[in-house]
């Protein structure tokens, strides 16, 4: 064949069995030496589980705050300088308005596609926080946080505070009449701090509120400086997944010292790109049709005016919240002042919570005495305490988000505001409580249950000769067989070559080790 | 032509792929039938495509936002839906298992770590501890020279910036136009948002300064001591910065008399010194006192008495040191 002239079938020959793709994995691997841990990484399985997949949704939403983010930073200029509005949105024409506000209603109004852009970068950073607490609140009540995995623990909750101050630093820079209330809030919660707080907001604000180079500033840290370390810390975060590998359920043929799932090239990959294409595409979709922060109905800010009934986004709900709730216990004394009524709920109590996530892996392993290694996840009801702690919290935080519009509720419902308020003051303590024992109490009765967590059989009921009724379980019925299966090894190759000689059985009854045509 | 292929070393086993047979009751419906699922999933993708091509389209075009978003949304969706039911249901889904690698080293290879640690620092760096310290010490000092100029250069010191206002005596009080306030502009129950003279346009004066007018039945309002000329014909004034948080208290519960601040609620009483009557605010606003000068309009007698705004660990509790 070397004898005759090369034809396109022998210079492929010449290439090997794998053609231009073994021809570059060997390239590579001459200079980088990529193939061994290569096919190690392709081979690598993932366990399926639909709750895996609310990390995923926090991930794909920050690819899309970065796409969306750049092309607004096109646009948008950082500056409380104020000008003359002159352009496309004719209310607005020849009022005195910021440049950040000025250019964000240009966005909106003159740059092509820029309301869409603008509107899916404020649902993604909504949907990323959620994802986040989503994923963290599956993470807590599995338990996937117990030893080896407490680092990620730890640097998932900084990215929880990153995210959430990421986003009410990015609510803030339109500068419109809604976010700059909300940044002299912000200005007024620093200042509440003893002994620093008034050093702390006159060199963040470069002087007194509201001053000019806060927007400039919280610009910097919004685009660069807080996006740059989130992405830092989720390289640690997906190395750490990849390197200690992914915690499943219990189930057949999984244990402590396996994986059991779908491979990495090609299932996984290809369920994941898609995944991070549906949340692309649910984020445009909500960008296009569900409206959100329509600033050029508010206006530019102005320190002395304000509107009524506005909250913040969803994430500092419980912060305010807590502000609303707490009474006026200002400390006042030998010369100087503590703003408790805003210290204790809006910087004590936040660094509470964190405190109590980042330390909790800590705390269980002390408590428990329990110090192993755990790959395999608890079921909730199994850690009726760890469960009903979980719970208490998120109603807490609940109850808080929802005390942040006790106005709203008292408008709504024609009650007084004042027995809303009370009424929140004391459901805040009283929740929390109620939902945790109430969670400790189901845990306990699920416990209890034969055959929880498996599949419902049909039971006969037999009655004996004296009149005793019994029951016993039915033979399976074939849509009742759903057992799991052994899993086996990772395949060699995925590749029908050698199979398809056997395939034309696959009509009848194929081999246990037989396929499905998966070429395709 | 294959059995060349399998001679290469596999990684794990040899065993052929055990991909689901079609009689695996695992499978849905639609791994049973591949056929079917691969033309719905292609008439799912081609869908996906015709909306990014209508999403080109509608961006080339300027279009609509919402319909420029529901192609663009439409034809990801669709794309990612397509990709991940490829990936569902004719992939390769095992369940296939792979084995943990033990992430802890050896004994032997910790006690050797561990050893490099202790024993060189030991015979290294703990006999040249001068060096070490000097080291120590300069980077400490490069640290304070770096962080306290950056600081400090950040903003001013507050000193006393956040107990004073721009209201002196004599400041004339001037709506957000500019024009002044004379004993007829309200009626009873009216009220209005002034600023010093001059200042009603600039951020501070609006941020800092301003300050709510309420007119009210003189013989209703309840004077503290040394307060009893500071509200002329019912002319009260107060600060408009909440003394919680520092929101604009901008609305007026006129039957009431309450000063109402929108963010958290708080209540004030207009009649009585603007004491909080509701709400998480800890102190009344501070009262400007006021009067008619000359020409008719009102001026104030002097500045605020106390730091406006929120508390903050500076603010003095004492009420005497007018400015």
């Amino acid at each position: 064949m070397s004898e005759t002239l090369p034809t396109a079938k022998s210079k492929r020959q010449a290439l090997g069995p794998y053609g231009r793709v073994g021809k570059v994995v060997g390239e590579l691997d001459d200079r980088l030496g990529v193939a061994k841990g290569g096919r190690v990484f392709l081979d690598k399985i993932f366990p399926d589980h639909w709750s895996f997949m609310l990390g995923e949704i926090a991930l794909y939403s920050f690819v899309v705050l970065i796409a969306t983010g750049v092309f607004l930073a096109l646009y948008f200029v950082p500056s409380t300088n104020q000008i003359i509005y002159h352009g496309t949105y004719v209310p607005l024409r020849g009022q005195p308005v910021s440049e950040a506000y000025g250019s964000t209603v240009n966005i909106s109004f003159g740059v092509r596609g820029g309301l869409l852009v603008r509107q899916m970068h404020h649902w993604a950073a909504d949907i990323f926080v959620g994802s986040i607490v989503v994923h963290m609140a599956r993470v807590f009540f599995t338990g996937a946080f117990r030893k080896p995995r407490e680092l990620n623990w730890t640097i998932g909750t900084l990215m929880l505070i990153l995210a959430v101050l990421e986003g009410f630093i990015g609510y803030s820079l339109p500068d419109d009449l809604i976010s700059g209330t909300g940044l002299r809030i912000g200005y007024s919660i620093a200042e509440s701090i003893p002994f620093v707080g008034s050093y702390l907001v006159s060199f963040l604000w470069g002087g007194t509120f509201p001053g000019n180079v806060i927007i400039k500033r919280f610009y910097l840290i919004h685009v660069f400086i807080i996006p740059l370390v989130l992405f830092g810390l989720l390289a640690a975060h997906l190395g750490l997944l990849v390197r200690q590998k992914h915690t499943q359920f219990k189930g057949e043929g999984r244990t402590e010292t396996n994986v059991v799932g779908s491979p990495m090239f090609p299932t996984f990959m290809a369920k994941t790109t898609g995944f991070l294409f549906m949340v692309a595409g649910v984020t445009a979709l909500l960008g296009a049709f569900a409206q959100i922060n329509p600033i050029w109905q508010f206006g530019s800010y102005n320190p002395s005016k304000i509107s009524y009934a506005v909250q913040p986004d969803w994430y500092m709900g419980w912060l305010d919240g807590a502000l609303r709730i707490m009474p006026s216990w200002e400390f006042a004394g030998w010369g100087h002042t503590v703003p408790l009524e805003v210290f204790l709920p809006a910087v004590i109590f936040p660094g509470l919570i964190f405190n109590i996530a980042f330390i909790w892996p800590a705390f269980e392993r002390r408590w428990t005495g329990d110090n192993e290694l755990h790959n395999l996840l608890d079921r909730p009801r199994d850690r009726p305490k760890r469960t009903a702690a979980g719970a208490a919290m998120l109603a807490l935080l609940f109850t808080l988000f929802a005390a942040s519009s006790t106005d709203v509720l008292a408008n709504y419902f024609h009650v007084s505001l004042n027995e809303v308020l009370w009424a929140f003051r004391i459901l805040t303590i009283v929740v929390p409580v109620i939902v945790g024992f109430v969670t400790y109490g189901i845990c306990r009765e699920m416990q209890g249950v034969q055959g929880i967590g498996k599949r419902k059989r049909a039971v006969v009921v037999h009655r004996s000769a004296q009149g005793e009724y019994s029951t016993v379980t039915a033979a399976p019925r074939p849509g009742d067989a759903r057992e799991e299966l052994d899993p086996e090894p990772v395949p060699v190759r995925i590749d029908i070559a050698p199979l398809s000689a056997a395939s034309p059985s696959a009509s009848g009854e194929s081999s246990p080790t037989g396929s499905r045509q998966v070429s395709r | 032509m294959s059995e060349d292929v399998s001679e290469h070393e596999p990684s794990r086993t040899k065993v052929p792929m055990p991909i689901a047979t079609l009689s695996d009751p695992h499978l849905g419906d639609a791994a049973k039938n591949p056929a079917r699922t691969e033309s719905l999933i292609a008439l799912i993708l081609l869908v996906g495509i015709v909306m990014i091509a209508g999403f080109g389209a509608a961006y080339w075009q300027n279009w609509n936002p919402w319909i420029i978003g529901g192609t663009m949304g439409a034809g990801l969706f669709l794309l990612g839906f397509g990709l991940t039911a490829w990936g569902k249901y004719l992939m390769p889904q095992g369940p296939f298992v792979e084995e943990r690698h033990v992430l802890a080293s050896s004994p032997e290879e910790r006690d050797s770590m561990a050893a490099a640690l202790v024993e060189r620092s030991a015979v290294v760096v703990k006999r040249r501890k001068l060096l070490g310290g000097l080291f120590a010490l300069g980077s400490g000092i490069f640290g304070i020279v770096a962080i306290f100029p950056l600081l400090r250069s950040l903003g001013p010191v507050p000193g006393t910036s956040l107990d004073r206002t721009q209201w002196r005596k004599g400041s004339v009080l001037v709506d957000s136009n500019g024009r002044t306030v004379n004993a007829g502009t309200l009626v009873v129950g009216g009220i209005m948002t002034v600023f010093p003279k001059g200042l009603q346009n600039t951020p501070e004066g609006q941020a800092i300064d301003q300050t709510v007018l309420v007119r009210v039945q003189s013989t209703d309002l309840v004077t503290a001591k040394g307060r009893e000329t500071w509200a002329p014909k019912g002319y009260v004034a107060y600060s408009k910065v909440c003394t919680h948080l520092g929101c604009p208290v901008g609305l007026y519960e006129q039957q009431l008399e309450l000063l109402v601040c929108p963010c958290h609620q708080s209540m004030f009483n207009v009649r009585n010194g603007a004491i909080p009557q509701f709400g998480p605010a800890p102190r009344p606003l501070p009262q400007l006192p006021l009067h008619f000068d000359d020409e008719g309009n009102l001026a104030a007698q002097a500045g605020f008495d106390q730091a406006v705004g929120p508390g903050f660990f500076e603010r003095t509790t004492t009420k005497e040191n007018g400015t």
